[in-house]
């Protein structure tokens, strides 16, 4: 079973959303997702200042298996991108909620539509059916 | 319903994730994709290839029968038994069917190995050819086959043999192999790396296998298999070249065999016509000198406007960088542009192999 921290937001495209608190949300992809691609072995983050509307493609993360899409869970503003992942791009194998983080947005939305923990957990359990 | 090898049980036990692969229930890999390519780079991994074919023939007319069929010329290799020769099947209009081996083992026997998705029409294709020749064409069902590759496969592979067939395989030349006790062990692979390629019964196979396990060999997926490939620069069929392609724009030239003139194997009359006409385009490597993965089907932008396409790509783990192999304009550069979702980024054009020996090409 992957692990699905309590605190934070999902999507059922298998990304995590963490609230700042301050008008900013911190994106990342879940353990489930990270597990399914295999090595990373590349991340093309999104740029400095980019607005995304839900659901848009955002970042681009390459396994050695092939290349996979991560959509905006939220609408808003790119504030910060973790640009180690350009070095090390495997953290997100090995730490997908804390050092893989990929990207902050400034929100532009609430986050009321997206999943909790146990909703997530749902979800993953009827894909592996 | 997919087809089980001999050894589906092991690859469970070893917590393989297993994949539709022509048909087959493969290991895709056992865990790490990366780990298993750097081990078969660094010390010995196993491949369970028995999804392959192994094909037996017998008769007066083999050897006739191969000259006339295969674009390379089994008279390279009938000094010699056991030894192997690679080459390509071609159709009528010097296109590919297929790419095999064909081992010399007498001048009425020969055992070749083709591809598992193509096994259908590959037969197809000999029998229909077979005619009038005296030869009789027989699938080894009861065999599986093993790979053990790695700098340290062979010495690793023959700890589990008896002394007197240890002895025997470690003689073994690159490129040869031999009836070994209950094996056919051959010094061949797909990977870059030194080691054999075990053909063994069925019944006997999955006590192969964990003899193998316990000696310190590591199981390899279907993954690692196509990055160590490609980083040999060895081609995949069905990706690099295939019935639309002829082997003089898929890096196969040097598997053709002109001479003797007399020799009318099958596609010679087309690949002439092609040759006359001047070959178009060419086959390349490519490394990435930007971030980023190259991908089959991504798009080659040359200088003089021509483009070309990435026939297979991966991110190296050896160099770890993108490189891939190429179908290109013949007048290409030194470099070139790929196209990348909504970027060009810039290529190095090489030789195409990468890395052998655990040792980079470039």
């Amino acid at each position: 079973m992957s692990n699905i921290p309590s605190e934070l937001k999902y999507t059922s495209s298998h990304e995590w959303v963490r609230d700042n608190g301050n008008g900013t949300v911190t994106i990342g992809i879940t353990d489930h997702a990270q597990a399914a691609l295999g090595d990373i072995v590349f991340v093309e983050l999104p740029e400095m200042g980019n607005e995304y509307e839900q659901g848009d493609e955002c970042t681009v993360i390459e396994s050695v298996k092939a290349a996979s899409d991560v959509y905006c869970p939220i609408a808003g503003v790119v504030v910060e991108i973790n640009e180690n992942l350009e070095d090390e791009p495997e953290v997100i194998n090995s730490d997908a909620y804390m050092e893989g983080w990929i990207f902050t947005l400034e929100m532009t939305e609430s986050l009321d539509h997206l999943m909790n923990a146990e909703a997530y957990a749902a979800a993953c359990a009827d894909d592996a059916h | 319903m997919s087809q089980r090898t001999a050894l589906y049980k092991k690859h469970q036990e070893s917590d393989a994730k297993l994949v539709d692969f022509a048909g087959w229930d493969m290991p895709i890999h056992y865990g790490s994709q990366l780990n298993e390519h750097k081990q078969v780079r660094a010390d010995a991994g196993m491949f369970d290839v028995s999804h392959m074919v192994i094909l037996d023939l017998e008769g007066d007319d083999a050897k006739a029968f191969l000259q006339h069929l295969l674009a390379n010329d089994v008279e390279k290799i009938s000094q010699q038994t056991g030894k192997a020769l690679y080459s390509c099947m071609l159709n009528h209009d010097g296109k590919v069917i297929d790419d095999l081996i064909v081992y010399y083992l007498a001048d009425n026997f020969y055992r070749i190995v083709v591809n598992a998705g193509t096994r259908a029409k590959d037969i197809a294709w000999m029998q229909q050819q077979l005619g009038d020749y005296q030869a009789t064409l027989t699938e080894r069902e009861d065999w599986s086959m093993i790979a053990v590759q790695g700098p340290n496969a062979r010495d690793k592979a023959c700890s589990v043999l008896s002394t007197d067939e240890a002895e025997q395989a470690k003689a073994l030349k690159i490129f040869v192999g031999a009836s070994i006790g209950d094996y056919f062990i051959a010094r061949t692979g797909y990977t870059g790396e030194d080691g054999f390629e075990i053909m063994v019964n069925n019944q006997q196979v999955a006590e192969l296998w964990d003899q193998l396990l316990a000696a310190g060999v590591k199981p390899i997926g279907l993954g690692a298999r196509d990055t160590l490939r490609l980083e040999a620069g060895m081609n995949l069929y069905g990706t690099d070249m295939d019935e639309t392609t002829s082997p003089l724009i898929s890096g196969l030239t040097w598997t053709v065999a002109w001479q003797p003139k007399s020799r009318d194997f099958i596609g010679r009359a087309a690949l002439e016509q092609e040759k006359a006409e001047g070959v178009q385009q060419k086959f390349v490597g490519l490394v990435l000198e930007d971030r980023g993965v190259l991908r089959g089907h991504q798009t080659v932008i040359t200088a003089t406007g021509v483009e070309g396409k990435i026939t297979s790509g991966t991110f190296s783990p050896s160099l770890g960088r993108a490189i891939a192999l190429a179908r290109v304009p013949a007048d290409i550069g030194d470099t070139c542009k790929v196209a990348i979702r909504n970027r060009h980024l810039t290529a190095k054009v090489v030789k195409p192999q990468f890395v052998r020996h655990g040792k980079s090409c470039l």
